[in-house]
């Protein structure tokens, strides 16, 4: 058990240690390096102090030590624009896209299990077949093409929702949340669903395959014998064994969403992560999506171990099992 | 060639027969024949689209800047009618939908047969070669396929540019993996299979044992994916050419389509956004719809 998580533990950080040097190819070596670390405002001598200073006068060897050494030490260049150190910048706009990610799986978990399991349940019957054929829709739909729906739905025709916005945020430990807040609450409501639908389609469809597949299982099938009402035997011997998969899907999926969130973000102009990584694009901002890359790898990584400790937690027969 | 004869009926089970059966099994379904017709009639229009648009919403002489933002059918300045509305540069927006179509598809087919085309070489010889090759590039695939795929998809295209071939740069570098896993997998069954076996013993070409053999009878699963992954590029391709990085102003996809309606919506001309949805959601739906039901035809253990 301690080996295996020491073996995916290495595993990680050899994907970090593979995509900071990615990151630095794509950066460093393939774009001028100097028109991607050099402000285009920059004079002429500004142009040159910075060459010296950032090191672009020495071999590629020796630069990419240097920026593994002050990746290290948590330094990711400044910002252009907001002339700042880009890492700041990110920390500072990653509690909005968190809250955003963590509203909407648990929505999506919510209702794709629910959903899942009704439909699973009852396969024949209309709300079954209904469920399913929703969820297919709702894997179809564009992400932003829902969200932009649902704003002239609900903010233009309708005008019971705000179009965008953070709406009034709340100080809790020093970080403002629209969690706290009802009028953040009423503007998280709307993105919060653009990015769970997704899921949430995709949540319930694993669940039906489960539900499915463990009604046939004998134990099931005991228990139904032994006389167990229907709430139990779904409400713990279905529910259990069909939370092994959905568990591997939500800790992925959190990890989705945090990228999906561009999209929502960039459509309902929500100040998190994802708005600032478009907006640094459209803007050649490079450090910031330099360090923006690296803050979602290492979180990546992060989340996938988190999945893997987990799952060895739940299901006992992924500890002896040696990968392929 | 040092191989005197040949071995056509050594290729296993793959034959024509059990495409009949594919189809007779998949046609059962009439959601699916309705939802693939869809898929072909898009097809179809998005070829013909040239010569059955109103205008050729490219050509600005055609264009009357009069006839700006009309709503669904009304009539324009010169008593031409306009079955979706008009946009902000009086485009009829029929027109602009089915040339947007046409690109739509045509990046999402050509991505998915790069991808498919590359994927597939990659997992029929990494399953064939095996050893530390294959532990190299599954491991690449593990890593890539660990990140989502819109995420990958951006950072290339704002590394590259725009334009409709680094669009598909982009979503060929983000799909390959799909296919490279799917087909080693079953690559690897079939390699114990005997007529591999014998292919060996008469000391045929690596070459020709992987894909004269091996990838006819591992291609299968190959289908599923590529169906999935098709509708999977064409929703890519709009999301990034909504956030602007995907394909230039000047050849709007339906995904751009979109983003310029999207800043004329708040103001009350919603069809521009509307519409160029719609074409995109019936297209992915239908394609969704089609995937799903080969999935359940082909792969009989999945089945529920």
């Amino acid at each position: 058990m301690l080996a295996f998580l020491f073996r995916r533990f290495g595993q990680g950080l050899l994907v970090v240690a593979v995509m900071a040097t990615l990151v630095f190819l794509g950066v460093y070596a393939l774009g001028n390096p100097i028109d991607i670390l050099i402000s285009p405002e920059a004079d002429q001598r500004e142009r040159e102090e910075a060459i010296i200073r950032l090191g672009l006068d020495q071999p590629l060897w020796v630069q990419f030590g240097l920026f593994v050494k002050s990746a290290l030490a948590g330094n990711l260049g400044t910002s252009f624009v907001h002339g700042v150190p880009a890492i700041d910048l990110i920390v500072s706009r990653m509690p909005a896209t968190l809250e955003l990610a963590l509203v909407a799986l648990v929505f999506a978990v919510v209702v794709g299990i629910t959903a899942g399991l009704i439909a699973g349940l009852k396969p024949r019957s209309l709300v079954g077949r209904g469920i399913m054929a929703g969820s297919i829709l709702g894997f179809s739909v564009p992400n932003f093409w829902l969200g932009l729906m649902l704003i002239l739905l609900f903010a233009v025709e309708l005008k019971i929702m705000p179009a965008g916005g953070r709406g009034e945020t709340r100080a809790f430990l020093g970080i403002q949340w629209s969690l706290l807040t009802v009028d953040g609450l009423h503007h998280l409501i709307l993105p919060a669903l653009t990015l769970g639908i997704y899921k949430a389609s995709f949540i319930a469809r694993v669940a039906y395959a489960g539900t499915r597949e463990v009604l046939l299982q004998d134990y099931v099938r005991f228990a139904r014998a032994k006389g167990l009402s229907q709430r139990r035997i779904v409400g713990v011997h279905v529910l259990k064994s069909i939370m092994i998969p959905v568990v591997t899907v939500i800790g992925l999926e959190f990890g989705s969403m945090i990228a999906f969130a561009v999209v929502t973000e960039t459509v309902f102009a929500w100040p998190g992560m994802g708005k600032l990584l478009i907006d640094s694009i459209y803007r050649l901002d490079r450090p910031v999506i330099v360090a923006y890359l690296m803050v979602v790898v290492v979180m990546f990584v992060v989340i996938n171990f988190a999945v893997d400790v987990l799952y060895t937690v739940l299901d006992p027969r992924v500890r002896v099992t040696r990968e392929v | 060639m040092s191989v005197p004869f040949d071995l056509p009926t050594i290729a296993g089970p793959a034959a024509e027969g059990r495409l009949r059966r594919v189809w007779s099994e998949f046609a059962e379904s009439r959601t699916a024949v309705v939802a693939l017709a869809v898929v072909i009639l898009l097809i179809v229009v998005a070829l013909a689209a040239p010569l059955i648009a109103p205008q050729n919403p490219y050509d600005l002489a055609q264009l009357s800047i009069m006839d700006n933002k009309l709503p669904p059918g009304t009539r324009g300045f010169d008593g031409r009618l306009y079955i979706l509305g008009t946009d902000d540069q009086g485009r009829d927006m029929l027109s602009a939908i089915l040339y947007g179509l046409r690109l739509s598809l045509f990046v999402g087919l050509a991505a998915t047969a790069i991808a498919l085309a590359i994927g597939t070489v990659v997992g029929v010889v990494s399953a064939y070669v095996g050893g530390r090759l294959d532990a190299f590039l599954m491991r690449l695939v593990d890593i890539q396929l660990s990140f989502p795929a819109i995420l990958i998809a951006l950072v290339l295209v704002a590394i590259l540019g725009k334009g409709v071939d680094k669009v598909v740069i982009a979503l060929v570098s983000v799909q390959w993996a799909y296919y490279a896993r799917t087909i080693r997998s079953s690559a690897l069954i079939e390699r114990r299979r005997e007529y591999i076996e014998a292919a060996r013993g008469l000391a045929l070409p690596h070459s020709r044992i992987v894909f004269r053999h091996l990838l006819p009878n591992a291609f299968t699963p190959i289908i599923v994916v590529a169906a999935v992954q098709f509708a999977h590029a064409i929703v890519l391709e709009a999301t990034l050419s909504f956030l602007g990085v995907g394909v230039p102003i000047t050849e709007p996809s339906l995904g751009l389509l979109i983003a310029n309606g999207y800043s004329y919506m708040l103001s009350g001309s919603t069809w521009l956004s509307v519409y160029p949805g719609v074409a995109l959601v019936i297209a992915i739906v239908a394609i969704n719809l089609v995937a799903d039901r080969l999935r359940d035809v082909m792969n009989p253990r999945l089945r529920l």
